[in-house]
């Protein structure tokens, strides 16, 4: 999702002299494409987040179109008020890009886990908030997100879902399988995990319908009404804090829309920091959001 | 009486004016930070009396210089300049602090022509000037940017990325001043937090210095064209008295807060050569 992020920009900043790209001192080989190529649309910030947003928000109020890039929860948590007050106030044209959401650093321990960014990101006026599921998804989103302009958050993970390539729209929740008994929600490379449970109970017999919500804001809510009305049993899943993610954001456009549900259950970290550690798949799996919790969370109700 | 430095008797009198209509907004609005303001008065009075390049009637201009307020609190003054300068009526201060006004107590961009950034949280102006700055290069203009801070707000760690990024990039047109007081929120600054030797910290971090007196306005506009001329950042560090102009608020922390109402009032304009019936 990375590369195919980077590849992404790279063609933008052909395209598009404005592009500022200002990274936080990280992406040792990854951005040396871009470096090399781009030379005049680059600049590293150093270990400095808090500048880094305010050089892009300055850059970006004076005309160029800025990305800033780094890892975990320092370029949206550790400059929280940059992109409030700067950014998002002054409608700037600033794409935050946060590699390593949820898990994916998941040895290197609690500092570098992402799981509250979403919800803190959400609530922010004007944030557009995106996380894709599939590499083809992160440049085909990071190219929408240019042509919109931001402020926007992308949430980069390091997982897959594994979805063959297909049509994805900003902002348009998109249905990858169909049935009526139960829905679930998922958001970034975790989706992988809910068709995986999805599919496992086709062949059981029950039709759940899986749902790629890769806009968490603004929030297809109209979609999701409508497949949260027909299915009735709800299960959302994120690799981050229930409070306030994914779930969350189903839960209001539910309840905002009127939607009486049957069953509504929340898969995610159950507000808590992990003090062990373990690749991705393994805290998936020991934090109940992996397709085995799926399986358990749906069989419960259907 | 101390005697006025020499200087052209535009921006000496707009800094009086400008003090004028700092008093009458804090006291209308009920509002602090008029020690703040006072304090800037002449340096605002410069700035927007000589040395920024800004159209009145187009103030999204692109050739434009970028002006700054990082000490947000003290937005009225800015406001005021503006006013004076013709980006809005002079009549529109009268809303300061009122309900449902875009004249925040610290400076907003929002409905308010000619303010290039909202700030309120110490700490922000000057990366984001530093952005401005280094996007102009990057554009090849010859736009200069000015950024404005108070010494309390020093304390900021932000700063201190915003000034290692700017002289590493040796960004000469870009320009800091210092409104140094000597007074912050609750205390003098040496007894808060240290700033000195302040100078050679930014000497050290690679910016041309002056200190100067931050009242002289012929002092002023000579480190400001300087700044001008240098191939990397300039801070001006600007010698001032915090509510300087009224003489019982001067270098006193209370008007920091007090806003000015009554005989208070009365004798902040009789000092700025206001009958306070005509205030």
């Amino acid at each position: 999702m990375r590369d195919a992020f980077v590849r992404a920009l790279t063609e933008l900043a052909g395209e598009d002299p404005r592009v500022l790209l200002v990274n936080g001192d990280l992406g040792f080989g990854v951005l040396t494409d871009f470096i090399e190529r781009f030379p005049g649309n680059y600049v590293n910030a150093g270990v400095a987040e808090q500048n880094m947003t305010a050089i892009a928000c300055g850059a970006a109020l004076t005309g160029a179109r800025s990305y800033t890039y780094s890892i975990g929860n320092f370029p949206t948590l550790r400059c929280l008020e940059q992109l409030r007050n700067d950014v998002c106030y002054h409608h700037a044209d600033v794409t935050v890009v946060a590699v390593g959401g949820g898990f994916s650093y998941g040895q290197l321990g609690m500092s570098h886990f992402a799981t509250e960014d979403l919800a803190i990101l959400r609530a922010l006026p004007d944030m557009t908030v995106v996380a894709p599921s599939d590499p083809w998804q992160a440049y085909a989103l990071a190219r929408q997100l240019h042509a919109r302009g931001g402020p926007a958050y992308l949430r980069i993970d390091k997982s897959r879902a594994g979805l063959p390539e297909g049509h994805v729209i900003l902002g348009e929740a998109r249905q990858v399988r169909d049935g009526d008994d139960a829905v679930i929600f998922a958001t970034g490379g975790i989706l992988g995990e809910a068709v995986a449970a999805a599919d496992t109970l086709a062949a059981e017999g029950a039709a759940v319908r899986v749902i790629d919500v890769h806009t968490i804001k603004p929030l297809d809510a109209a979609a999701i009404c409508d497949a949260a009305r027909i299915c009735g049993h709800v299960v959302t899943l994120e690799e981050h804090n229930i409070v306030g993610g994914l779930g969350a954001a189903v839960a209001e456009a539910c309840l905002d829309g009127g939607v009486a549900l049957r069953s509504f259950q929340r898969l995610g970290l159950a507000d808590c920091f992990p003090d062990i550690v373990g690749d991705q798949a393994w805290l998936r799996a020991r934090y109940g959001m992996d397709r085995a919790a799926v399986l358990a969370a749906l069989r419960a109700v259907l | 009486m101390k005697i006025e430095p020499i200087a052209p008797p535009d921006t000496v009198d707009l800094a009086l004016r400008l003090r004028r209509h700092v008093v009458r907004m804090c006291s209308r609005g009920g509002s602090s930070h008029v020690g703040s303001c006072l304090s800037m008065a002449d340096i605002i009075a410069v700035l927007y009396g000589d040395t920024l390049r800004v159209d009145p009637t187009d103030s999204s201009w692109a050739g434009r210089d970028r002006f700054i307020l990082s000490k947000g609190h003290a937005g009225a003054c800015v406001y005021a300049a503006l006013a004076e300068r013709g980006f809005f009526p002079l009549a529109d201060l009268d809303h300061h602090y009122a309900n449902g006004s875009n004249l925040s107590g610290h400076v907003s961009h929002k409905g308010v022509a000619g303010v290039e950034l909202s700030t309120g949280s110490l700490g922000h102006g000057l990366g984001i000037g530093a952005g401005m700055a280094f996007q102009l290069r990057r554009m090849g203009g010859d736009q200069r940017v000015y950024v404005v801070l108070s010494d309390g707000e020093c304390d900021e760690g932000s700063n201190w990325e915003a000034i290692l990024f700017a002289a590493h990039h040796r960004l000469g047109n870009l320009c800091a001043v210092v409104d140094y007081n000597k007074l912050q929120s609750i205390a003098p600054v040496a007894e808060t937090i240290a700033l000195e030797p302040f100078a050679d910290k930014w000497r050290a971090f690679g910016w041309a210095v002056e200190r100067i007196d931050g009242h002289d306005h012929q002092a002023l506009k000579v480190a400001l064209a300087r700044s001008g001329q240098a191939d990397r950042p300039t801070c001006i560090i600007a010698d001032t008295i915090k509510g300087r102009g009224v003489s019982f608020m001067e270098n006193q922390v209370l008007w920091h807060y007090r806003s000015p109402q009554g005989e208070e009032f009365a004798a902040a304009m009789r000092e700025l050569g206001v009958e306070a019936r005509d205030a």
